[in-house]
């Protein structure tokens, strides 16, 4: 009996050892020192409708950029750059290329409806078509070298080959960062010269009304510019703006501040371009294959009278009351 | 084949920068480009920790994505190298990258910022495997080695584990039953779309 005993507190005193063994784990967990850790979930949850947050920590390295721990925005504009970029400027550029074709196939060269009266007035003198030509020129290859940059590597990578259009993409980044300065050049000055000209008056509603000249049948009064011209003007001088703004940050990244301020104002840049491109592609077309006699007042300056008279018939009226009509055999002197 | 991932048990990190130097000595990283750093989040508070970061290698990387050049590659390990041949050093992978990872050797305006420098999982680049200019250009190639990257191998206190993805999520599993806690594999949601189910 007194055996069986002893056995008996043993066996109590096992099992109270076993409790307590067991207990201390559960007390352990009463001071957990990750219960308010932050996880990584909790973070991005935490984004939900502030989508350009950044967690930011300490860091012991120089670089204090460094201390970003995540930035999750950066899948947003991948978002961005990899499909709304992308179909924006299909749709714009593609878009517009296909309206202007299916144009010219229904309406045609849109004809100067009297004969060439063989007299002239100058349209826009010398330094005009120099800016016109430095920014036009300028904005061709920024154009192209700025697709590259979207569209290459669907286009012309496979074409090409890797090395090939790495070393092509490099001369169009060269070219698109140095021939940026000079489009900027152009576009202040087109501002400065033509602004004048292009305030809005009721005169361009009419005129928007009558379809200008190109969809309905013949032309409405215009001053020098009208009302589609001023809207070229204004897209070039306040989209021109806003690429050389957003392209001096880009160039510039340290002015910008952060990644997040870069990827708003490659959005910005990339938009406006595409968009911009359209509208070039547009204004190419009437100014070239689209209408009879509209490229000579870019090219020589000089348009011919009855051209101006349908197509500027105000502006046409006041150059002719001033005398400033070139050529002809009733301006020679006679003998 | 692995699917290579980095995983940072946070519980365990002690900031000691062991990893940092290891990885700038492992792969003669130019200067000012840090290719894996320490951050401490909640500096101060109950909550500190600190995380050891680096390019992630994602699933589906952005940098890749955007990359308009197409200079990014995806090895058999999952890992995401670049070319520095066919880099134009546009910045793009920078603004896509959400982990920072992404640096450029010279720091000056005017699209001046030189090829792409990051983590490549002590796996090299498109060079001739431990070839010199593969050295000189991309650092270390220990998985051709058949080792795993310095920064994990060196960690003090086995915080950091770089390695196959299941058999890292096993192992750091395995530590948060053992101890009853764990802040959860940091990047991973982001990174890999998936995180380490506990």
């Amino acid at each position: 009996m007194r055996f069986s005993a002893k056995i008996r507190l043993l066996v109590t005193g096992l099992l109270l050892t076993f409790a307590v063994a067991l207990a201390v784990p559960a007390s352990a967990q009463q001071v957990n020192p990750t219960a308010d850790a932050m996880r990584e979930q909790q973070f991005l949850d935490a984004l939900k409708g502030n989508s350009s947050a950044e967690l930011q920590g300490r860091i012991t390295i120089p670089d204090q950029k460094a201390a970003t721990l995540q930035r999750p925005a950066g899948r947003e504009w991948r978002e961005f750059h990899q499909g709304t970029m992308l179909r924006v400027a299909v749709i714009s550029v593609l878009g517009t290329l296909l309206v202007l074709a299916a144009f010219y196939l229904i309406r045609g060269r849109i004809p100067m409806e009297t004969g060439p009266a063989g007299r002239t007035l100058t349209r826009f003198n010398a330094f005009e078509r120099f800016m016109h030509w430095l920014t036009a020129g300028c904005f061709i290859v920024l154009a192209l070298s700025g697709l590259n940059v979207t569209f290459g590597k669907m286009a012309l990578l496979p074409l090409v080959g890797p090395q090939a259009f790495t070393n092509i993409s490099v001369v169009a980044k060269w070219a698109h960062n140095f021939l940026a300065w000079p489009f900027m050049l152009g576009v202040a000055m087109m501002f400065v010269v033509w602004v004048k000209d292009n305030i809005p008056d009721a005169l361009d509603l009419r005129w928007f009304a009558a379809g200008g000249g190109i969809i309905g049948k013949g032309h409405p009064p215009a001053k020098r510019f009208n009302g589609g011209q001023k809207v070229v003007f204004w897209s070039v001088v306040l989209g021109g703006a806003a690429l050389s703004v957003s392209g001096f940050y880009l160039l510039f990244p340290f002015y910008a501040g952060g990644v997040l301020n870069l990827q708003f104002w490659n959005v910005v840049h990339g938009l406006v371009s595409v968009v911009m491109v359209a509208l070039m592609l547009g204004h190419i077309y009437i100014g070239s294959v689209g209408m009879e006699g509209a490229f000579d007042a870019m090219g020589s300056g000089e348009v011919d009278l009855n051209w101006a008279k349908a197509h500027h018939s105000l502006w046409a009226e006041d150059e002719l009351q001033k005398g400033q009509v070139n050529g002809g055999p009733r301006l020679q002197p006679a003998e | 084949m692995a699917r290579m991932k980095f995983l940072c048990d946070a519980d365990r990190c002690i900031e000691c920068n062991a990893c940092v130097t290891a990885c700038k000595n492992e792969n003669e990283v130019p200067w000012g480009i840090n290719r894996r750093r320490v951050v401490t989040i909640n500096d101060g508070k109950p909550s500190e920790r600190s995380i050891s970061m680096a390019c992630m290698h994602c699933t589906d990387a952005p940098c890749a994505a955007v990359c308009p050049v197409d200079c990014f590659y995806t090895t058999a390990d999952a890992v995401v190298l670049h070319s520095k041949d066919l880099c134009i050093g546009c910045g793009y992978c920078f603004y896509a990258c959400p982990f920072g990872a992404p640096q450029y050797p010279k720091v000056g305006n005017f699209g001046s910022r030189g090829k792409m420098d990051k983590c490549t999982f002590c796996a090299g680049g498109p060079e001739v495997d431990l070839s010199p200019v593969e050295f000189q250009k991309y650092g270390s190639n220990r998985l051709a080695e058949g080792k795993l990257p310095l920064c994990a191998e060196m960690c003090s206190t086995k915080s950091l584990l770089a390695g196959d993805g299941a058999i890292i999520a096993q192992i750091y599993k395995e530590r948060v039953v053992k101890r009853g806690y764990g802040s959860g594999a940091w990047g991973w949601q982001t990174a890999y779309k998936e995180t380490v189910a506990i």
